[in-house]
């Protein structure tokens, strides 16, 4: 976790003295905190990834005679039987992104609101702590909850089908050599780690929006960005801001994969897809990251001079 | 002897109102003292002063450090209600007494599950499904298991029955106040605690406006229930406050002396709500007086 590290020595002004007992333990407890208090954080997941596992097992009912099927085409276009497998976390990692998205308004907001940032504040827990631990969420935790539920989707219809091709009396093995599950395994990885980073500056901006409004922060998270794009492009004619933006919420698909054709976002087939040279040299992968620690510094502020609203 | 509360000049200003308009407080170590004054007096501020919760201007210092600046440091020794609903509504009972006994190094568990064991507050409750009354209990029972150094509370009993109330300050006068420690106490129900208190400061338009320990209180100030033959008399003593109880006149005096006075009718000591409205009386006369 190199890039927790990286964030927790500017955020707080003056050197840490690093004692782990000290340190780590308020920050445990406030991750627990927050999974407490947030439950879709883990629920909406569990029933996303419970829902595609639902869907596709209804299909594997009809997988022994696409397999069948599949025998008589050349093996060019066989790989068509495992993309079930393969689409099966996007839904899970799209829900994890956009709860993201939805816990990081409200994090430093429902405090206020509801009082109890009171009680937070009587405990021995500095305010750098607990918006590291709220920044935390989006940026490991919910990326860990995306990779464990979709790798137990993934065994689960993999299980499933087996067994019913082995009711059938058919051979599982073309699905097993077909799968490249451990491929999948390090696409995943990878894809969950670059968005995480790709995406740190929005859920700084968001935290900050949060700590900062004293409602409707979403409307304060999203109006001055509409605002700037509209003034931008009455005064210069342009959209540069409005690009800018496209570029922060797709950026990361482009600088961290390559897709045949160029442009089309299609499917990761082969690990030489994956850039991270390309990525980990994007100046907007920094440009975001420095942006974030300065969001969160001043969030970090904010929700030490804030008061319940 | 260290003072656990020392301010000089303390000023808090919100926009174009004045919260506090320049407090001199010294609150030494073992005292439970009573801040008492009208709404919108200040008290709620001067307490988030204290607590680090507010900036401000002028010189404070709580336990030797300055609580704006060092609060994550002054958290380990300083506990404080603020009013019955802060604890999160979402939280359990057990989730609460885990986190606490978690980031606090000075929290003691069983402490807090002995005296939850003597409420009817079940471990598996939601706070939000707790009465106000139980919710009260429990922060009290987290806070009262914290070994700390400096306690404050601000309205701990408000919207609570009285039953609940009296509950309330005998443990905290049992179970928990020791001579290392300090509390630091608001309320409106002043009668409740006015044998709690070992000193007591009334707080009006941002300025401490009466500061005495509750022993010189009890020599200082005298109540007369004056029958109608001897008030003129009494009036000839100059009291602080005169007040009419079913047609007999009741004076308060200040530094007069007992036996004198015994003569005149019944003698006893005020209670602080009495004396409060004798100088708040007096304190906004003054002001009117120098805003002509």
């Amino acid at each position: 976790m190199s890039s927790d590290l990286s964030m927790q020595t500017p955020l707080g002004g003056q050197p840490l003295p690093f004692t782990p007992t000290t340190e780590a333990r308020p920050m445990y407890w406030s991750l627990r905190r927050e999974l407490w208090e947030n439950r879709s954080l883990y629920l909406a997941p569990v029933i996303v990834a419970a829902v595609v596992l639902f869907a596709t097992a209804i299909s594997t009912i009809g997988l022994p005679s696409r397999m069948r099927a599949m025998a008589r085409k050349p093996p060019a276009q066989r790989t068509s039987i495992v993309k079930a497998y393969d689409i099966a976390p996007a839904p899970i990692m799209l829900t994890t992104f956009i709860v993201a998205i939805f816990y990081c308004i409200d994090a430093l907001n429902g405090e206020r609101r509801d009082r109890s940032i009171l009680f937070w504040k009587s405990m021995p827990v500095s305010d750098r702590t607990t918006v590291l631990a709220k920044v935390l969420i989006p940026l490991v935790v919910l990326p860990l909850i995306a990779f464990v539920l979709s790798l137990i989707t993934q065994v689960a219809l993999l299980l499933l089908s087996t067994a019913i091709l082995l009711a059938n009396g058919m051979s599982p093995v073309p699905l097993w050599t077909q799968m490249q599950f451990f491929q999948g395994v390090i696409v995943m990885v990878y894809g969950l780690t670059v968005h995480a980073l790709w995406f740190a500056p929005i859920y700084g901006w968001l935290l900050l929006v949060s700590a900062w409004a004293r409602r409707a922060p979403i409307l304060w998270a999203l109006l001055p960005l509409l605002a700037i794009s509209a003034v931008e492009r009455i005064t210069f004619n342009t959209w540069l801001f409005m690009n800018m933006l496209q570029y922060r919420v797709t950026g990361a698909m482009f600088e961290a994969f390559a897709f045949t054709p160029k442009g089309s976002s299609g499917d990761v087939t082969r690990l030489s897809q994956l850039t991270p040279v390309r990525f980990l040299s994007a100046s907007g992968l920094w440009a975001g990251l420095l942006l974030t620690v300065l969001f969160l510094i001043a969030a970090v502020r904010l929700r030490h001079k804030r008061e319940p609203i | 002897m260290t003072a656990c509360i020392e301010a000089r000049g303390l000023r808090k200003a919100f926009g174009a109102t004045v919260a506090l308009e320049g407090i001199d407080l010294r609150v030494e170590e073992g005292r439970i003292v009573g801040l008492i004054g009208p709404n919108g007096a200040g008290k709620t501020t001067a307490l988030n002063a204290i607590l680090g919760l507010t900036p401000y201007q002028g010189e404070l210092r709580v336990l030797g450090r300055d609580p704006w600046t060092e609060r994550d440091r002054l958290t380990r020794d300083v506990a404080f209600i603020a009013d019955v609903a802060v604890l999160p509504r979402w939280i359990r009972v057990a989730q609460v007494l885990d986190y606490v006994g978690g980031v606090h190094p000075r929290f003691d568990r069983a402490k807090a599950e002995a005296f939850l064991a003597r409420t009817n507050i079940q471990r598996t409750s939601r706070v939000r499904e707790l009465s106000k009354g139980m919710v009260t209990q429990l922060h009290l029972a987290l806070i009262m298991a914290i070994d700390v150094k400096l306690l404050i509370l601000d309205e701990p009993t408000l919207g609570l029955d009285i039953l609940v109330r009296k509950q309330f300050y005998d443990s905290l006068l049992n179970d928990y106040f020791d001579s290392s420690r300090t509390i630091l106490v608001t309320t409106h129900q002043v009668e409740e605690i006015q044998d709690v208190l070992t000193d007591v400061l009334f707080i009006n338009r941002g300025r401490i406006v009466f500061d005495c320990s509750m022993e010189s209180f009890e020599s200082r100030y005298v109540e007369v229930m004056a029958g109608p033959e001897h008030v003129a008399a009494a009036r000839a003593l100059h009291p602080i406050h005169e007040r009419q109880v079913f047609g007999r006149s009741i004076l308060l005096f200040d530094n007069v002396d007992r036996q004198q006075l015994s003569a005149l009718g019944e003698v006893r000591t005020p209670g602080i709500a009495d004396l409060f409205v004798a100088v708040m009386g007096h304190s906004a006369g003054q002001a009117e007086g120098t805003a002509r």
